[in-house]
C-alpha cells in the first residue's frame, strides 16, 4: 500500500520540471515533500495521482503501475490538488454528496472516517464553498478527498496560505488519518511543518536534496550553530556578512543564526568583533539546526 | 448510473445558481426574435423624397400625384435649384430626389420620350435599390395606363406572385436564422464554457482522478444543454407563429426532430471547442467568433449564398448551420416532409458524428 | 519632526451588515517601524488593510494615513504608499524592464527618473542582464524582490506588504527581508502580514487580529514574556485558542 518512484523525470517543453526523483513510501507513513513554489511538487502529485505521464522512469501506487494501472489507482486515491478545487456555486453539502455519488459511496457509508473533520464545517453545511474561510476550505477539500476510503491520499500543499491555527488543526487531523493505516504523501513550502512528518525529502528546483526523518536530517548538521542577537537586526546581519570568518549567517526569528568557518571557534573573538562595530547588547549562544538550516546547507551546494 | 445522475444534477445546480447566464439563456432569444422581427426589415414605408419639377404640367403633376398617394413615399419637399440637392442628402432626412426636365409634358408627347432623373442616397446602397425599384414600378404604372387607349402591337404584361411568402415579410426570413444562432450558441458556447471552467477551477483534476469515465464526464455536461435547447427552440417557434403570424406548414414532428439533431450537432462541436481550449475565455472566443460569424455570414441567413463568390459557396457547404436553415425554411415555409431534406438531414448526421469522432480522439485522459 | 506617526487608527470598524469585520481597532504606527499586522484567516486583516490604502469606505472610526485621512484624502494616500500583495504584484507578460517603466508611470515618475531609478535597482537585484526578459519566466523568489523594490520605487512613506514571502524558499525569504530592515533603515515604514510566525519576530512591534479586534501589540519580546512562552508561534496560537 506503500508509494514507490524511481528515475522519474519529466519536463514541459523545455522546461525542467523534476529530474531523477527516486524515493520509496512505507504503507501507513506520513511523508513529507518540503520544498518551495516551483520546485517540482505539483509535478510529482500530478505523476502519481496519473494526471500526467513521466518522460522517463518508473512509479506505483499501492502496488499498482501509474501507466498500466491507471484506472485502478485512480479508484483507490485521494487526491486534493494545490489549488482549491471543489464547486464554489455548490454548497458544503452538495459538493460532499456529488463526490460521494462518484465514487459510488455515500456519506452515511464512509461517515466514521470524516466524522471529526466534517463536524467542524456541519454548522456551515448550506453555505456555498466559495463563502467558506481558507481552513474551512481546507477541511471540506479535505472531507470530499476521504468520502471513499482511499488507502493513498495525496495532498499538495493542503497548508499554503492557512493560518498558524488551523495549519495545527489540519496536522492533527493527519496524524489522526494515518493511526487508521491510510499512506499519506503531504507538501508544504512551510518547514516548519517538516517535524510533523516520519519522513521528509527535500526538493528544490526539480532535485531532491535529502530523504530521512527529520531529526537525521538536522543531525547531518555540518557545522556548529550559534544564535546571535544585538540591538539592532539590520546593522548585525550587515557587520556579520563582512566578518572575514562568516560562513553563513541568516536571520531566524529574533536571532541570527551564525556558522563559521573555522574549525575552532571561540564566542569571545566574534564577540569583540561586533563589539568593535558598535552593536551593544550582544548574545552568542550556541543552539540547534533546524530544517530551514539544513535546506539552505543543502541548497548551497 | 446512479454517479452519472449525481452528475446531472450537479450541473443543473450550476445553471440554476448562475442567474444571470440562465437569464441571457432564456432572454436572448425573446429579445432577437422581436428585433429581427419588428426593427430590422427590408421593406420600404414612408420614404421621404424630395421633388424638382422643371415642367410643371400635367403629366408631371399626375406622375407626382401617383408616387405622393402611394404608401411606399411621402413627398416631404419641392425644390427649385439644383445646388439644393446635396444640401437636402447631407441632412439625411430625404432619401430621394425626382428631377422631372424642362417640357417634361411636351417632350412626351411630341417626342414620345422624356427624362426623368431619380437621385438616390446610396450610403445604404439596399434601400437605394428598393427605392428606386419602387420608382420604376411606379412609372411604369403610369405608362401602362396612359398607353391603354393607343393600340401598339404587342405588349408583355409581368404578372407577379411571391410563394411562400406572398406578403414579403423579412420575418420569415429572419426566423429561422435566429433559431439556428440561439440553438448554435447556447448549445456550443454553453457546453464549451461549462467544460472549460472545470479545467481552469481545477476540479477538472479530481474528476479525472475518479472512477467517473471520460464519456460519462462529457455526456452528463451535454444533457442539460440538450432540455435548455429544446426549449428555446419551443419557445422562438411559439414566438414565431403568435406573433409574427409564420405558418408552420410542415409537420411539427418533423421540425421538432430536426431540431432536436441540429441541437445535438452543436453541443458535439461545443464538446470539440472544449478540447481545444483550457480557458472559458478562449472557449468563448472561439464560439463566438468561430461559430457566430459564419452563421451569420455564410449560412444563408442574411446574405443569399447564390450570389456570394465561389469560394465562399464552397466554404458554406462545411457550415453546419447552412443546411439547419434549408430544412427549417423548407419545413416551416413551404411545408416540405423528409423526402425531400433528408440530403440535409444525413449531411448534418454525418457531421455531428465527424465532430464526436474527432472530440473522442482528443479528449484527454489526463492533463497533457 | 512635529509627529513621528505615520499610521493613526482609532476605533476602525468595518461592517457588513451587522458582522463586523473590523471591531473599533486602534493603533499607531512609527516613522521607520517595521510592523507586524498578524492574524488567522478571516480575522479581518485584508478588510482593514483595504481601509489603511484607500481603496474601502470604513464604516466609523478615525484613521490617518500619512497625514491624510482615510475618508476625505484616499487619493493623497495613495500617492505616497507603496503596496504589493501575494496574489498581484507584476504582470507576467511584460518584461522586468516594462513593469518598472509601467509601475514607474503610474506613480508620475518622469522617464528620466525611472532610467536611472531602474538602472540602480536592477544591479542592486543582480538582475541587470535579465532586464528584457518576461517577469513570468522568474523563479517566485525573483518576482517577490523586484515586486518589492518597484513598490518602493516612487519613494513612498509606507509600504504595505501582504504575505510577501508565502511559498519562496528559505534563502530568498531571508534576502527580502534584509531587502526590507534595508528600507526600514532608511526611513520607510513597513507594513506587514505574513503566516510565518519566525518572520514575526523580526518585526519591531507586531499586532494579532483575532475576530475583528487587535487581542495584542506589543514588541515580540514583551508579547513572548506577557504569554509567558518562547516563541511568536506559541503566542499566537494561545490567543487564537483562547477566543475559540
Amino acid at each position: 500500500m506503500g508509494i514507490s518512484l524511481s528515475n522519474i523525470d519529466k519536463s514541459y517543453k523545455k522546461q525542467i520540471a523534476v529530474r531523477n526523483i527516486t524515493f520509496d513510501v512505507n504503507p501507513g507513513e506520513l511523508f513529507g515533500l518540503i520544498g518551495p513554489d516551483g520546485a517540482g511538487k505539483t509535478t510529482i502529485f500530478r505523476i502519481l495521482a496519473t494526471l500526467l505521464l513521466p518522460d522517463n522512469g518508473k512509479a506505483t501506487v499501492a502496488g499498482l503501475d501509474i501507466i498500466k494501472d491507471y484506472k485502478a489507482i485512480r479508484n483507490s486515491v485521494g487526491y486534493m490538488p494545490g489549488r482549491f478545487s471543489l464547486y464554489q456555486d455548490l454548497t458544503v453539502e452538495e459538493n460532499l454528496n456529488f463526490f460521494a455519488t462518484i465514487f459510488g459511496t455515500t456519506i452515511a457509508e464512509n461517515y466514521d472516517l470524516i466524522k471529526d473533520i466534517y463536524e467542524q464545517i456541519a454548522p456551515f453545511k448550506d453555505r456555498r464553498a466559495g463563502k467558506l474561510s481558507g481552513g474551512m476550505k481546507q477541511k471540506l477539500a479535505l472531507s470530499c478527498a476521504l468520502i471513499h476510503k482511499p488507502k493513498v491520499l495525496f495532498l499538495d500543499e493542503p497548508t499554503t496560505g492557512v493560518d498558524p491555527v488551523s495549519r495545527k488543526e489540519f496536522w492533527e487531523m493527519l496524524k489522526r488519518l494515518q493511526k487508521r493505516g491510510i499512506t499519506i504523501l503531504v507538501s508544504t513550502p512551510y518547514m516548519d511543518e517538516a517535524a510533523l512528518c516520519d519522513r521528509i525529502a527535500l526538493i528544490q528546483e526539480g532535485e531532491i536534496l535529502d530523504i530521512d526523518t527529520p531529526q537525521a536530517i538536522v543531525d547531518k548538521f555540518p557545522k556548529d550553530i550559534y544564535n546571535v542577537k544585538a540591538d539592532n537586526m539590520y546593522k548585525l546581519i550587515q557587520t556579520l556578512q563582512r566578518y572575514e570568518h562568516t560562513y553563513s549567517v541568516f536571520p531566524f526569528g529574533e536571532f541570527v543564526h551564525y556558522t563559521d568557518k573555522r574549525v575552532t571557534f571561540k564566542t569571545e573573538e566574534l564577540q569583540h568583533y561586533l563589539e568593535s562595530s558598535g552593536l551593544n547588547a550582544i548574545t552568542i549562544a550556541p543552539t540547534h539546526a533546524d530544517i530551514e538550516d539544513a535546506f539552505m546547507e543543502l541548497a548551497k551546494k | 448510473m446512479k454517479r452519472f445522475i449525481g452528475f446531472i444534477r450537479k450541473e443543473f445546480y450550476h445553471i440554476f445558481r448562475d442567474r444571470r447566464s440562465l437569464f441571457i439563456l432564456f432572454g436572448m432569444p425573446i429579445a432577437q426574435i422581436l428585433l429581427f422581427g419588428f426593427a430590422i426589415t427590408n421593406e420600404i414605408n414612408n420614404v421621404n423624397i424630395a421633388i424638382q419639377d422643371h415642367s410643371k404640367d400635367a403629366s408631371t403633376l399626375e406622375i407626382i400625384n401617383k408616387i405622393s398617394n402611394s404608401k411606399y413615399f411621402s413627398i416631404k419637399q419641392i425644390i427649385s435649384r439644383e445646388a439644393e440637392i446635396e444640401s437636402i442628402f447631407q441632412k439625411g432626412k430625404i432619401k430621394a430626389v425626382l428631377n422631372f426636365e424642362k417640357d417634361f409634358g411636351r417632350n412626351l408627347i411630341k417626342e414620345k420620350s422624356a427624362k426623368i432623373q431619380i437621385i438616390t442616397d446610396a450610403t445604404d446602397p439596399n434601400t437605394a435599390n428598393s427605392i428606386t425599384n419602387y420608382i420604376n414600378a411606379i412609372l411604369q404604372n403610369y405608362q401602362l395606363e396612359k398607353n391603354k387607349s393607343i393600340q401598339i402591337d404587342y405588349q408583355i404584361i409581368p404578372q407577379t406572385r411571391m410563394v411562400y411568402n406572398q406578403e414579403l415579410k423579412s420575418v420569415f426570413m429572419f426566423v429561422p436564422g435566429v433559431m439556428t444562432i440561439i440553438l448554435m450558441l447556447v448549445s456550443a458556447m454553453m457546453t464549451s464554457i461549462s467544460i472549460t471552467r472545470e479545467k481552469e477551477l481545477g476540479t477538472m483534476e479530481i474528476l479525472l482522478v475518479s472512477p467517473l469515465k471520460p464519456f460519462q464526464v462529457i455526456i452528463g455536461k451535454v444533457v442539460p444543454y440538450i432540455f435548455l435547447s429544446i426549449i428555446n427552440a419551443a419557445v422562438i417557434v411559439l414566438l414565431s407563429i403568435f406573433i409574427f403570424k409564420m405558418p408552420v406548414e410542415g409537420s411539427l414532428f418533423l421540425l421538432g426532430a430536426e431540431s432536436v439533431l441540429f441541437i445535438i450537432t452543436s453541443l458535439a462541436l461545443g464538446i470539440l471547442i472544449s478540447t481545444i481550449s483550457d480557458t472559458q475565455q478562449s472557449a468563448m472566443m472561439i464560439s463566438l467568433m468561430g461559430l457566430m460569424l459564419p452563421v451569420i455570414l455564410l449560412s444563408g441567413f442574411i446574405f443569399p449564398i447564390s450570389s456570394m463568390p465561389a469560394p465562399l459557396q464552397v466554404i458554406s457547404n462545411i457550415i453546419p448551420a447552412k443546411w439547419f436553415i434549408i430544412i427549417i425554411k423548407g419545413i416551416m415555409l413551404k411545408g416540405v416532409g423528409l423526402a425531400f431534406v433528408w440530403k440535409e438531414t444525413l449531411i448534418l448526421i454525418g457531421m455531428t458524428v465527424f465532430f464526436i469522432a474527432v472530440s473522442v480522439k482528443k479528449y484527454k485522459i489526463r492533463l497533457e | 519632526m512635529k509627529n513621528e506617526n505615520v499610521i493613526e487608527v482609532e476605533n476602525l470598524t468595518k461592517a457588513f451588515g451587522a458582522f463586523k469585520a473590523v471591531n473599533a481597532i486602534s493603533f499607531e504606527v512609527k516613522k521607520g517601524e517595521i510592523f507586524g499586522f498578524l492574524g488567522a484567516n478571516g480575522a479581518g486583516k485584508t478588510t482593514a488593510i483595504k481601509m489603511l490604502i484607500g481603496i474601502s469606505h470604513p464604516s466609523s472610526g478615525k484613521a490617518k494615513v500619512v497625514d491624510y485621512d482615510v475618508y476625505t484624502q484616499p487619493e493623497a494616500i495613495k500617492r505616497n504608499i507603496g503596496y504589493m500583495s501575494q496574489r498581484f504584484a507584476l504582470y507576467d507578460d511584460l518584461t522586468v524592464q516594462e513593469n518598472i517603466n509601467f509601475f514607474g508611470g503610474i506613480y508620475g515618475l518622469s522617464r528620466k527618473v525611472i532610467r536611472e531609478k531602474s538602472k540602480n535597482l536592477l544591479v542592486e537585484l543582480g538582475m541587470h542582464e535579465i532586464s528584457s526578459k518576461l517577469v513570468g519566466s522568474l523563479p517566485l523568489g525573483w518576482k517577490q524582490k523586484l515586486s518589492f523594490s518597484v513598490a518602493l520605487l516612487h519613494e513612498p512613506k509606507i509600504v504595505f506588504l501582504d504575505e510577501p514571502t508565502g511559498g519562496v524558499d528559505p534563502i530568498t525569504r531571508r534576502q527580502f527581508w534584509e531587502m526590507i530592515y534595508k528600507a526600514a533603515d532608511q526611513g520607510t515604514t513597513i507594513f506587514v502580514t505574513t503566516h510565518y510566525m519566525d518572520e514575526a519576530e523580526y518585526c519591531d512591534r507586531v499586532s494579532i487580529m483575532v475576530e475583528g479586534k487587535i487581542e495584542a501589540l506589543d514588541t515580540p519580546k514583551n508579547l513572548k514574556q506577557q504569554f509567558k512562552v518562547t516563541s511568536m508561534n506559541e503566542v499566537f496560537l494561545k490567543l487564537a485558542r483562547n477566543i475559540e
